[in-house]
């Protein structure tokens, strides 16, 4: 029954969002101007409906009900609750249809909370949501229904990845979903003002909080995605550039630069076309993500099952959307006024470099993510794009676009002169030329890249402090904050990726118990392993012992696990964090001699690169906050005078 | 600085950007790209030395090697016709096992040793990658039940 109801929903739900979307763009013509009044209260019960058949999937997840096939093939009655839980967006069709449902529920949030925006704008803006929701509905309903049911009704389930057992599971695709899909209203926002020929700093201010929010949560998806990878995989890297994660990275990148330019045209009124084209561009990249990670095209434990059909039909709706809205950007551009003017060192200057860099880093990466399908459809030519590409691409334009980060907020908007703001960034100047000197006497030689890293993020530390230089803190308004948070939190995971790249020492041994083997400045004694077993897995346990000086030792627990429904090995690394940096200690192969394979690391600071991450969502967390106080302030100030 | 100019400008900028980024990226790409090769390329002797790429095929039975340090493997590669000796120092994958399929990856060296930096196995059916699937057709008769994706994020 269960199942039947969440189905019926999102029939309902799909039928509701054409429903919405005929009114309005009936209720957009002249004549039938009453029509509109439909469609605010039409998008919040059809978000309801999506938030209904969403938390069927997730009832039928939690009580094991193994005559829907999904649950079958995903989920097991002796898995924990919280994986029987997570695990029902642990899959293709149930991770489609929370897409789905972060959608339905951004419509009715933008249906229910939206009064800055006028009233045809967002009337166009909910009907390119609902024309959005429409292709989803039919993919998932056509070509991904979660809520099939199987017969005859087996006895048990397949169970679930192992590598996706993991609380990170409860947390990280939730949250990169809100951020990804949270997108489309900004998308639909471009598109509902192209529509009406509504571009300005109305519309900028309307759209802005959107925006915001969806950045705070892909900021957050990214960086527990990464730590998430870090620990679990076992192979001691944060970042590996698999497609996989360029596909967040992509819309984080279009994300960013359009929360700078939006500011701009909030602000300044300038960069109107510019604004409205990012929009589209970064939801275009969420839907890209979509199909690279969904369509089964590339390998990975995000792409659960392969099935051309379905990549080929997230293909049609990526072309219909981004076609569509690239159209009639282009028929609308025309009539976009010009915003208002600025001279080349500006607040303005600095923020479309800041874009400009944004975009050509998005370039590189998208460039590198697609080349392999690319030359293997043309040429037939098997090729991989690795690490070694996007760190030489990418990595110079962006350690460029931090040392714009540093100057930009130190410049006044419209007109600003070089000379005070080499004044304003002599400090930044001086701690970039003293971290040099101390890595150059004191620390070991270094790469080009990380010493950069290291000594760029000093200065930009410094200078993202600047902009409270003389004000009194407690009447600094919370955006402000805002901005000075995130731009030290990139500083600090620039510290965090440099020192980690720098300084990382590693050792790897085949150790008898009771040997002792030392990495970095640590002494790891390697105890016992004994055998363990858990709810659904067994493991070999290694116990290892850590001292480091004279401090007291830390014990460290290993282990490779074997899972039994599925049948799989996972590395469970042990992480011991310190005040600077961590211990990770994996456990391989035994050998016939009884020695066991250790890989010992330690990561000076690397905690910082997710500390930095938590810094950066925070800042946009306070803007936001700020932001939407500030509005709310300046409408009951308007009142009280009408 | 009239409306028009400011424009122009601006665009002029916005093309500069693009075109250094197209070319960096471009040239990044001729350097990297770590293109598939197979056993019977290696022993043809048309695979460059030095130069990233990965190397697909399966493990041959009784080719796995130890060194005395116990991390450092030695094993052979083979397609339908010919083999290529890898050597790597690390910790393999669980599935990394002598007669099923494996990708290393790495660079040839000058001595004809492919030397692998990292070893990605293969999984079940379910999960293998395209790229495996085509380059061990001989395989396929092999399946292995499960549902593990290949431990990559």
């Amino acid at each position: 029954m269960i199942a039947e109801t969440g189905l019926a929903a999102l029939w309902l739900a799909a039928a509701l969002a054409g429903f919405q979307l005929l009114m309005a763009v009936l209720g957009l013509t002249p004549a039938r101007g009453g029509l509109m009044a439909a469609v605010r209260p039409v998008a919040v019960v059809q978000g309801v409906l999506t938030a209904i058949a969403f938390t069927c999937l997730i009832i039928v997840f939690v009580q094991v009900d193994l005559s829907v096939k999904l649950v079958v093939a995903n989920n097991h009655s002796a898995k924990p609750l919280l994986y029987r839980f997570a695990g029902a967006w642990g899959n293709h069709e149930g991770s489609m249809l929370m897409w789905v449902t972060i959608l339905g529920v951004a419509g009715a949030a933008v249906a229910l909370f939206e009064r800055k925006l006028n009233e045809r704008t967002l009337i166009a803006t909910l009907a390119a949501q609902a024309f959005i929701g429409l292709g989803f509905y039919a993919f998932l309903l056509f070509a991904s229904n979660p809520f099939e049911r199987v017969f005859p009704v087996p006895a048990e389930g397949n169970g679930l990845n192992p590598l996706l057992q993991d609380p990170g599971l409860a947390f990280h695709p939730p949250t990169l979903y809100l951020g990804y899909v949270g997108l489309s209203v900004a998308f639909s926002f471009a598109v509902g003002a192209l529509v009406t020929r509504d571009v300005g700093p109305a519309f900028a201010r309307a759209m802005r909080p959107w925006v915001l929010a969806a950045w705070i949560m892909l900021t957050l998806g990214i960086t527990a995605g990464s730590y998430w990878a870090y620990y679990e995989l076992g192979w001691g890297g944060w970042w590996f550039w698999d497609p996989v994660e360029n596909a967040s990275l992509m819309p984080w990148l279009a994300a960013t630069a359009l929360l700078h330019s939006v500011t701009v045209l909030a602000t300044r009124d300038g960069l109107r076309a510019w604004t409205v084209m990012l929009a589209v561009v970064a939801f275009s990249m969420s839907m890209v993500g979509t199909f690279l990670v969904r369509s089964g095209i590339l390998t990975s434990v995000h792409a659960f099952a392969v099935d051309p059909q379905r990549g080929a039909f997230i293909l049609g709706l990526l072309v219909l959307y981004i076609g569509g809205a690239l159209t009639l950007f282009g028929l609308r551009v025309g009539t976009v006024k010009e915003g208002s003017q600025f001279e080349a060192v500006s607040r303005e200057g600095a923020l479309v470099v800041n874009n400009l860099m944004l975009s050509a880093i998005l370039g590189v990466v998208l460039v590198g993510t697609l080349y392999p399908l690319m030359a293997e459809a043309m040429t037939g030519e098997k090729l991989s794009v690795g690490p070694p590409y996007f760190n030489s691409a990418a990595g110079p334009i962006a350690l460029l676009l931090v040392v714009v980060m540093a100057a930009g907020p130190l410049l006044r908007w419209r007109r600003d002169d070089w000379k005070p703001l080499v004044m304003r960034l002599a400090p930044a100047a001086l701690l970039t030329a003293l971290a040099l000197l101390a890595l150059s006497i004191f620390g070991p030689p270094i790469g080009i890249f990380p010493l950069l890293g290291l000594i760029l993020a000093a200065g930009v530390a410094v200078a993202s402090i600047a902009p409270l230089w003389k004000r009194n803190l407690r009447r600094t308004p919370l955006h402000i904050w805002g901005m000075v948070i995130a731009h030290l939190g990139v500083a600090v995971t620039l510290v965090g990726m440099a020192s980690e790249t720098a300084f990382t020492k590693e050792t790897l041994v085949a150790a008898r118990p009771g040997e002792t083997h030392d990495v970095g400045p640590w002494s790891v004694r390697f105890d016992r392993v004994d055998p363990v077993a858990g709810p659904n897995w067994t493991a070999i346990e290694a116990t290892l012992t850590a001292t480091r000086g004279t401090s007291a030792p830390k014990t460290l627990i290993t282990q490779a696990r074997m899972f039994y429904a599925p049948p799989t090995e996972t590395n469970e690394a042990s992480i011991t964090s310190v005040l600077d940096g961590q211990l990770y200690v994996v456990l391989g192969n035994a050998d016939d001699q009884g020695r066991w394979q250790l890989r010992l690391w330690w990561k000076p600071w690397v905690t910082l690169i997710w500390l930095g991450g938590g810094l950066i969502a925070l800042g946009g967390l306070l803007s936001l906050i700020g932001r939407v106080l500030r509005e709310r302030r300046s409408q009951r100030a308007e009142g009280y005078y009408i | 600085m009239k409306a028009k100019h400011q424009r122009l400008v601006l665009a002029l900028v916005a093309v500069a950007a693009i075109i250094g980024a197209a070319f960096l990226a471009m040239s990044a790409l001729k350097d990297t790209a770590a293109l598939f090769r197979t056993p019977t390329e290696v022993a043809a002797g048309t695979v460059p030395t030095g130069k990233p790429l990965r190397l697909a095929g399966m493990v041959v039975p009784g080719s796995i090697q130890r060194d005395p340090d116990g991390v450092t493997i030695r094993f052979v590669l083979t397609d339908e016709g010919a083999t290529a000796p890898v050597t790597f120092r690390g910790i393999t994958p669980d599935l990394f096992k002598e007669g099923s399929g494996a990708v290393a990856e790495g660079k040839l060296g000058t001595d004809g040793v492919f030397v692998a930096d990292n070893i990605l196995a293969k999984h079940d059916e379910r999960y293998m990658p395209p790229q495996m699937e085509s380059a061990m057709k001989s395989e396929k008769d092999k399946p292995v039940t499960g549902g593990a994706g290949e431990a990559r994020p």
